[in-house]
């Protein structure tokens, strides 16, 4: 506890050794409890992967057996082989991964020239508009499927992935606002010295202040990715063709359709899962911390 | 006003207003485009009678009239949302903030607690609906079968009309790390010295968290009211992977028949009006919220 850690070497010392001794003591045993009791709801909290990973394993007679085992057999491993002949697993990741790219190219194009002039430039009604932008943040995103859905039939482009990268092109609110917060951070006499130097505004933004920031562009760069690999009801709405679809989406097509090959099943879920675990395990420093300053969620 | 300042701003401020303008160029564009003309079509076509083929036929109120008169399935979708509101809610505000308080505790390597509760939070809702559906099966699922050898036996779950939005409630419960996390951040901006001024006036851990903790953690707990309870209203992926609304209609949510309506039925005129009802719905609440928030949201400056 924050006391203990304020004692200094002195009032050890002046503690007689048993009492200091009853303290160690005591700080250990709180030390065992709390892990003790976060050990035991991590354990529950990762139950559900486990099994997931233990039933891929298992055979097919295996995943109904009573009482069922937690360690497989005999591991099968060539589940996960199977899984990607049974589904075309391969196709839907390189697809999720192409929107990913989209969106990841319009978010970088759009956001640094956004943000640099709402938290650099002067101009007349700027607080209004970044207010206004703020705003939009608030309203539900179903709402405008139905006009912009018939808008893109109208021009061809369903079916394709226009009507999916497209929007990035224009600024996610949420990246405006975590960018102009983190420009504010950077001081402004680097932009004066350049400015002084003759640099013009956008030489300024993209020599001076876009090659410190990219912190806030990594943490960009890997909401996209998480919001874009999750999403479900977009695709599902202006995708038809089976060939086209993303990994969300092509997964839950084959929900039902081969109800009882769940070991199949859990290895194809595990596998559309991976690349965003082993994102979220080398930038989770990052992203927690970007969640935290914005108060978002995966 | 603008006007006269504009006259005689220095050639310089003129320039940077112009550049500060050129710079929202895009954002505007996709405001109006993607914001402000999907929202005027949208009203427009809630008051029409429009398969998407034809040209919308003009009804005025009458899709409004028959969603609240005459539209049992309206009612069904609002009561299901409302009831998955009111179960998950407040489960997930307070087990949410139980578990920052642990991650909170200084002890070495929670970074790694850390990380592991908060895994949930970036998996897909389509990959976790199809993990519960195999975990809560209702004879073979891991969860039964740990029921059963505690003495219990488990629920149909997703299969019994009173289980399937329990269920539900149950899968958005396994994401709390989501929450913790924000509160974690809330509470690390508590300042120290409050506790310890507190502790050499004698106060208890139990009077520390409520006199000083939940006071200044209200801010925090307001906005993740607000942001928990419009993810709630949103459930989709969960109704329409594992359940389709069933059994009996238990689980089906709003969007779910938002969704059926619009890109099954194609009834745009009437989808667009169960849309706009959800967005007004939202939005009271959202006032509503913030309107209380006066009564018991601390904020240091007052």
């Amino acid at each position: 506890m924050s006391q203990s850690k304020r004692l200094t070497v002195a009032d050890i010392q002046q503690m007689s050794s048993a009492s200091a001794k009853r303290f160690r003591a005591k700080k250990w045993a709180r030390y065992f409890a709390a892990y003790a009791v976060m050990t035991a709801i991590a354990i529950v909290f990762m139950i559900p992967l486990l099994w997931m990973f233990s039933t891929s394993l298992k055979s097919r007679s295996e995943i109904f057996a009573w009482p069922p085992s937690w360690i497989p057999e005999q591991p099968i491993w060539s589940n996960y082989a199977e899984a990607f002949n049974k589904y075309p697993l391969g196709r839907f990741m390189v697809n999720s991964f192409v929107l990913v790219l989209g969106n990841t190219m319009g978010e970088l194009v759009a956001v640094p020239i956004i943000a640099y002039g709402f938290a650099r430039l002067n101009f007349p009604f700027k607080r209004v508009l970044f207010v206004l932008m703020l705003s939009t943040m608030m309203i539900p995103g179903q709402i405008k499927l139905i006009p912009l859905y018939s808008i893109y039939n109208q021009l061809k482009l369903t079916n394709t992935y226009v009507p999916l990268i497209l929007p990035s092109f224009f600024g996610n609110p949420f990246f405006i606002f975590l960018m102009v917060q983190y420009i504010r951070t950077i001081p402004r006499d680097l932009d004066e010295a350049a400015r002084i130097d003759g640099a013009g505004t956008w030489t300024i933004l993209y020599r001076i202040v876009l090659p410190l920031c990219k912190p806030v562009l990594a943490v960009m760069i890997v909401f996209t990715f998480l919001w874009v690999w999750n999403d479900f009801l977009q695709p599902l709405i202006y995708l038809s063709d089976f060939y086209t679809y993303p990994i969300s989406v092509g997964l839950a097509f084959f929900q039902g359709r081969y109800s009882v090959e769940w070991n199949m099943f859990m290895a194809a879920t595990l596998v559309s899962i991976l690349p965003v675990l082993v994102l979220y395990f080398f930038a989770q420093r990052h992203l927690i911390g970007g969640i935290a300053s914005l108060g978002l969620k995966g | 006003m603008v006007i006269a300042r504009w006259r005689t701003a220095s050639p310089n401020a003129r320039r940077e207003a112009v550049e500060g303008y050129v710079s929202l160029i895009p954002w505007m564009i996709g405001f109006l485009a993607f914001t402000i003309i999907p929202i005027g079509v949208s009203i427009y076509v809630s008051l029409t009678q429009w398969t998407g083929m034809e040209p919308p036929r003009w009804i005025g109120f009458n899709n409004y009239v028959r969603m609240f008169t005459n539209d049992p399935l309206f009612w069904q979708a609002l009561k299901v949302t409302l009831g998955f509101v009111a179960l998950s809610l407040p489960l997930k505000l307070v087990l949410g903030l139980g578990l920052a308080l642990l991650l909170n505790l200084k002890i070495p390597g929670m970074n790694f607690f850390r990380t592991v509760f908060y895994i949930p939070a970036v998996i897909s809702g389509v990959a976790v609906s199809l993990m519960w559906m195999w975990l809560l099966q209702p004879d073979t699922g891991v969860v039964n079968t740990m029921l059963y050898f505690a003495g219990i036996e488990g629920p149909q779950w997703f299969w019994d009309p009173d289980w399937a939005l329990p269920s539900v409630a149950l899968m958005s419960i396994w994401k709390v790390g989501g929450s913790a996390i924000i509160y974690l951040a809330g509470l690390q901006n508590i300042p120290a010295h409050l506790y310890e001024a507190a502790e050499i006036d004698g106060a208890g851990a139990w009077a520390r968290f409520w006199r000083i903790t939940l006071p200044l953690l209200t801010p925090t707990l307001f906005f993740q009211l607000i942001i928990e309870m419009i993810d709630s209203f949103k459930v989709f992926t969960e109704a329409f992977v594992i359940t389709h609304g069933g059994p009996l209609k238990a689980t089906y949510f709003y969007l779910l028949y938002f969704y059926e309506e619009a890109f099954q039925n194609f009834n745009l005129g009437y989808a667009s009006a169960l849309a706009l009802v959800l967005t007004v719905i939202i939005l009271l609440t959202t006032i509503f919220v913030n309107y209380t928030s006066k009564r018991w949201v601390y904020y240091e400056s007052e």
